[in-house]
């Protein structure tokens, strides 16, 4: 915890700073629309709210308030979204940005907190407390550890931790200086070490995912801050705008601003698990509590995204020409590492983890497109895939053993003749994943291929669809897996009563449906976000 | 149409065949013009008229309920596709009197059921239409059909899937009912595969028997043959008239806009489509093996209704076959080699279904070269297949009947001396019989003998030829069921009361008897009800034109009618000598024993062989190398590829070490790439 308050800290000294920058040294306190700011402020007035009744609410009340709490001010959040949604400004001294594509990917953000407080609060599926450690602070392999598998107890700091992270994507998708934007990344970014490491089984699987996530998460952290030091050094500016505008110019020595704008890049894609950045992605998927994992491949995926798109798109848009074959490389990259190395796992979270990271080599084909086509269907894809992977996790956890989920491929062998109903929905959304017609996946890779092939990016949307015909192969073995083989004798349990998962499960399932059948409410939602465009 | 403006047309139309779908000035004229008259043509549904959709959808209801009610339904299942039958035919009836009411402009009624495929340039609309000819086949479909319906409640009563076959036989009543009652072509086409479906569940009913599962199996591939050839035909309207509804087809037919090379092909396409489904030559090979359907279907379907079908579609589409001579012709040929190779096969058959079923390919024959003589035949041919209908169904009945008794045994040389034990059998099968070999004044009589006198009238060397051969057909027809008839009910009995072949062979119950005794009374008055005063012709004048009745007469009727009767009585004179003076063999001869011929007839004129030969074989070889070439070539570049992947798969994922130092020299060679990429591009 202390690392999140002192990131806090850390903010209020940097704003201040920028305030003083901005204002050229005369003392002004600048008008600040609280109103414009609410979701964020909602979502960290939770957080804190949180660790306080973590403090004194005594351990039992803990757990039925806590997850209340969390959803109760995720809602409130996403209703104020909703209430903004035509609001177009920039704030608090040009800090902070409100305009279409942030609102959207604002509520895309809370809808899949939503679900994942739902898989998170979730206590009936593990013999008594759900996917969380009832104490994190446990060595694994001493004798509480055992106890404690089956003990009732719940590290409840898990729903604040979620909260600041949420806090932390909010921000970071609407951050109009680089400076805001490296805050809000580690604002995102600490509490999610954390939760990677609260498996209630598995112990030191979960604890080497969260260490290895900390220790990458903090060298490309890295790359970013010295990205934006040369970006300073050449623009003068943090000020994404300003950026733009000095970029602009000609006859300034550029080599600072190529180099900050790779090393930004670099931080951005290992937030998006881009390859060859993504080498954290199976590890941490397949370690964290799955429904932490269902939170970043959805929450991560879309705030991680809405910061490199506006920071490609406002700081850089000029120099398009510039960075769209860096692009084009990272993105077949991407695709062909995730198709492939998926072909070869024999875990279905290290699978959803490839399969996350060839997504995300589809969705930067829409950044490669470079034009407002590209970006609104890059939105929907988001929302589309995060559904989608929220749902599968969130079916992930239901399959079990007497040992916890079944994550071994040759259990999920014959699941379709046990439980036909749970394993036709797997199998509907594994053909989402593939982009069979009919179904979100398809949608969203049409719009964002559609605009890549506008922008003159072919070649791109060629290796794209390849790649998806290799990855659909896995998807389909997955299929034919739980259909047409006989069950092994040792099969999965089938957990049956778990409500809360089987409302965020099948709350991802129909939005997948409907997102198949009738995306057009959304494309136009997307739409007018994204021709609207980003404020500066 | 003189031989001048033929060659005009074809060579003013050939711009529009070449570019069907380009929107030609022939075609927007043959599209406004004829699509007029649809509005004035068909008095829109109404009073009455306006339930004429629960025609339909009666059975269809009573086919849903017990497929979808499964076992429920058991018990009472046959009762309601009885009565759902029983519903169709009374409204029928009633529809069918207040067309009567009507003044003979009004008599074609058209209900517009709703839009069906409304893409921009192809309108479709989903209509049904109740004319003069649509009207009799409804009464022809429901009312055999409830008879055959009451019968199997009796024939089916111990089979375990009699459910299942009440809604087989329901399903294929609403789909013959669309067929008839469409207002289009694609209506019709409609109906025209939903009953080739209904045909086939009911062929394999028994589908644990290898051969029925086999005849089902033949039965639908032969019939795709011919639909292939109506699904053609109807594109080929669309493409040159822009519409596949009646009106605007036979408008733009009878104005002359189709040209006459298109004019042909669409009617040789039709008729390859009538071919399949009537199993007319060269398409009647899987007719006779569909008797291994329960003879109940064998009935309806395979002797009654659907095999008309294709008679059907000849005489709706009369208005385009009037204007092509050359496919008329074509309808006659097939026609009269039909008959023969009917009656032919019919003689050397000892199975009595294979026999009646030859004998309906033959009568089919009969109906085709009536319609092929054009306005002359069209009625002609319709009302043998009523007469038909009635005669046929009843023959097959009683030949279930004889069959139920003893015990499954179809071949004739175990039969023998019936007539004593089933005598309610003997007769209505005796009144069929008569019927069929055109004793006057049953109705086999009426009709057939109209049909010489036609052929004969056609004038010339080809009307001689084919009135010879419908003559010599009726003179075979009288052979053959004549022997049908004596080896089967007269003559000692071939079979014994006791061992292990014992037979205790009785009278059917009267739920059977009952449906025989209406037949046989509509196989004798029918034909009398429809020929005597012009009163049938006279009333599907309309759709099918008024025929040239004063035509001049080649030979003069009354010299027809006897020559018939001489013919006929020398058919039936033979087989009294040789079947029922003489001791039948209980065993046929084997094939070394007897003639050329009936070797030939007992093998189905070698079209099985034929059809072999010709198409099975290059079919097959052609799948293996298809298979081969799918195996070899396109499977191996697959595999091929997903082998590679793999392996590439496979070695990429030894770079996932699980180490963090790799992971993150990784991102630093990655955080190099990304550098050069963009300094590269920026010098570039």
């Amino acid at each position: 915890m202390s690392a999140t308050a002192s990131a806090i800290a850390g903010q209020d000294a940097l704003a201040q700073h920028i305030l003083a920058q901005s204002t050229q040294g005369t003392i002004d306190v600048p008008a600040i629309q609280y109103s414009a700011l609410s979701p964020i402020i909602i979502v960290f007035g939770v957080a804190l709210a949180g660790v306080l009744i973590d403090a004194f609410a005594p351990a039992k009340a803990r757990r039925g308030i806590q997850p209340l709490l969390a959803a109760a001010g995720f809602a409130a959040a996403f209703v104020a979204v909703v209430l903004l949604h035509t609001r177009r400004q920039v704030l608090a001294a040009g800090s902070l940005a409100i305009d279409g594509p942030t609102l959207f990917m604002e509520g895309a953000i809370l809808a899949f907190a939503l679900l994942a407080v739902l898989l998170v609060a979730e206590r009936r599926l593990d013999s008594s407390g759900g996917a969380i450690v009832a104490s994190a602070a446990i060595t694994p392999g001493s004798p509480g550890a055992t106890a404690q598998r089956s003990s009732a107890g719940v590290q409840t700091e898990v729903y604040p931790l979620m909260a600041f992270s949420v806090a932390g994507m909010l921000l970071f998708v609407s951050s109009n200086t680089l400076l805001i934007m490296f805050v809000a990344l580690e604002i995102l970014s600490l509490p999610l070490y954390l939760l990677a490491g609260l498996a209630r089984r598995r112990r030191l699987l979960s604890q080497e995912a969260a260490m290895k996530y900390f220790l990458l998460g903090s060298f490309s952290s890295a790359f970013f801050i010295y990205g934006l030091a040369f970006i300073y050094g050449y623009a003068g500016s943090v000020n994404l705008g300003r950026i733009a505008d000095a970029a602009g110019m000609v006859g300034a020595n550029d080599t600072y601003l190529y180099l900050g704008m790779a090393l930004l890049g670099v931080g951005l894609f290992f937030k998006i698990g881009a390859a060859p950045f993504h080498s954290w992605t199976p590890d941490v998927y397949q370690g964290a509590p799955t429904p932490i994992t269902a939170f970043m491949a959805a929450g991560t995926k879309v705030a991680a995204f809405g910061a490199l798109l506006r920071v490609f798109y406002v700081s850089f848009g000029g120099l398009r020409w510039d960075w769209r074959p860096m692009v084009w490389i990272i993105a077949i990259l991407t695709m062909v590492v995730g198709a492939v190395l998926a072909l070869t796992q024999r875990d279905i979270k290290r699978m959803l983890a490839y399969s996350a990271v060839a997504h995300a080599g589809f969705l930067l084909t829409g950044l490669a497109a470079a034009n407002s086509d590209g970006l609104s269907g890059s939105l929907f894809y988001l929302v589309a895939y995060g559904f989608t992977t929220i749902a599968a996790f969130g079916l992930v956890t239901m399959v079990r053993t007497g040992d916890g989920e079944a994550s071994d491929l040759s259990q999920w062998q014959g699941l379709g003749r046990r439980s036909p109903v749970l394993a036709g929905i797997f199998a509907f959304l594994l053909l989402a994943l593939a982009g069979i017609p009919l179904t979100s996946g398809f949608t969203g890779k049409f719009a964002v291929f559609q605009a890549a092939v506008a922008g003159d990016a072919t070649p791109l949307v060629v290796v794209a669809l390849i790649t998806s015909a290799i990855a659909a192969f896995f998807y389909v073995r997955v299929i034919v897996l739980m259909f047409f083989q006989e069950p092994g004798a040792d099969g999965p349990i089938i957990v049956t009563r778990p409500t809360l998962t089987y409302a965020a499960v099948g709350i991802g399932a129909i939005m997948t449906l409907l997102l198949g059948v009738a995306p057009q409410p959304l494309l136009e939602l997307a739409g007018t976000a994204a021709t609207s465009g980003f404020v500066r | 149409m003189a031989m001048h403006t033929v060659s005009l047309h074809v060579v003013s139309m050939h711009p529009a065949v070449g570019h069907p779908m380009a929107v030609h000035p022939t075609t927007i004229c043959s599209m406004t013009r004829y699509a007029m008259p649809h509005e004035v043509g068909y008095a829109t549904a109404s009073g009455s008229f306006s339930a004429m959709w629960l025609l339909l959808v009666l059975p269809l209801a009573g086919a849903a309920i017990l497929l979808l009610g499964g076992r429920r339904t058991d018990r009472w299942g046959h009762l309601l596709g009885t009565a759902t039958s029983a519903a169709s035919f009374v409204l029928g009836l009633v529809l069918f009197f207040a067309l009567r009411g009507r003044g003979g402009e009004d008599r074609a009624v058209a209900q517009h059921l709703f839009s069906w495929i409304p893409v921009n340039g192809f309108q479709a609309d989903a209509g049904l239409l109740f004319d003069q000819l649509s009207a009799v086949f409804v009464l022809l479909i429901t009312g055999v059909g409830t008879l055959i319906h009451v019968y199997s409640i009796g024939y089916m009563a111990h089979d375990p899937g009699r459910r299942r076959f009440f809604a087989y036989m329901n399903l294929f009543l609403a789909s013959m009912l669309l067929l008839v009652l469409g207002d289009n072509f694609l209506v019709l086409y409609a109906g025209w595969e939903l009953v080739g479906l209904s045909s086939y569940l009911l062929i394999k009913f028994w589908e644990y028997k290898p051969a029925a599962a086999t005849a089902a199996n033949k039965a639908f591939y032969m019939n795709r043959v011919g639909d292939v050839g109506l699904a053609l035909a109807i594109m080929l309207m669309f493409a040159t008239v822009g519409s596949t509804n009646y009106d605007s087809v036979f408008g733009a037919a009878a104005a002359d806009v189709i040209g006459y090379g298109t004019l042909t092909a669409i009617a040789l396409l039709l008729l390859l489509g009538a071919c399949g489904k009537s199993g007319q030559f060269p398409l009647q090979a899987w007719l006779p093996d569909a008797m291994e359907g329960p003879t109940p279907i064998s009935a309806l379907i395979h002797a009654a209704t659907m095999v008309t079908a294709g008679v059907y579609l000849i005489a709706r589409a009369s208005p385009i076959f009037t204007e092509t001579q050359a496919a008329r012709t074509v309808v006659v040929i097939i026609g009269a080699v039909t008959i023969l190779i009917g009656c032919v096969i019919g003689c050397a058959y000892d199975d009595i279904k294979k026999v009646l079923a030859y004998s309906t390919v033959s009568q089919i024959g009969y109906m085709f070269l009536a319609v092929g003589l054009g306005p002359a035949g069209y009625a002609l041919g319709i009302m043998h297949l009523l007469a038909h209908g009635f005669f046929k169904a009843g023959l097959f009945l009683g030949s279930g009947s004889v069959i139920h008794a003893m015990d499954d045994e179809q071949d004739m040389r175990k039969y023998g001396g019936l007539w004593r034990l089933m005598p309610i059998t003997w007769v209505t099968f005796g009144l069929g019989y008569l019927a069929i070999i055109g004793l006057p004044p049953l109705s086999g009589f009426f009709t057939k003998d109209k049909i010489i006198e036609v052929a004969f009238d056609k004038g010339g060397t080809s009307g001689y030829l084919l009135g010879s051969i419908a003559l010599l057909g009726a003179g075979i027809t009288a052979f053959y069921m004549t022997r049908l008839f004596f080896m089967t009910f007269h003559g000692e009995r071939r079979w014994s009361t006791s061992g292990p072949q014992a037979k205790h062979p009785h009278e059917s119950p009267s739920v059977m008897t009952g449906p025989m005794a209406v037949l046989a009374v509509g196989s004798v008055f029918a034909g009398g009800l429809f020929v005597l005063g012009g009163s049938m012709q006279h009333w599907l004048a309309p759709v099918l034109g008024e025929s040239a009745e004063e035509g001049v007469h080649t030979i003069s009727p009354a010299v027809v009618t006897a020559l018939t009767l001489l013919v006929a009585a020398g058919g039936f004179a033979g087989a009294y000598l040789r079947y029922q003076l003489r001791p039948v063999d209980a065993v046929a001869r084997p094939d070394s024993e007897v003639g050329l011929v009936t070797v030939a007839a007992r093998n189905d004129l070698y079209a099985n062989t034929f059809n072999e030969t010709v198409f099975m074989r290059p079919g097959q070889y052609l799948t293996r190398f298809l298979v081969w070439l799918d195996t070899v070539g396109v499977d191996g570049v697959v595999r091929g590829t997903a082998a590679g992947i793999g392996g590439l798969s496979g070695r990429l994922r030894r770079a996932q070490t699980g180490f963090v130092r790799s992971y993150a020299l990784s991102m630093l060679g990655g955080a190099v790439l990304v550098v050069a990429a963009l300094l590269v591009a920026r010098v570039g």
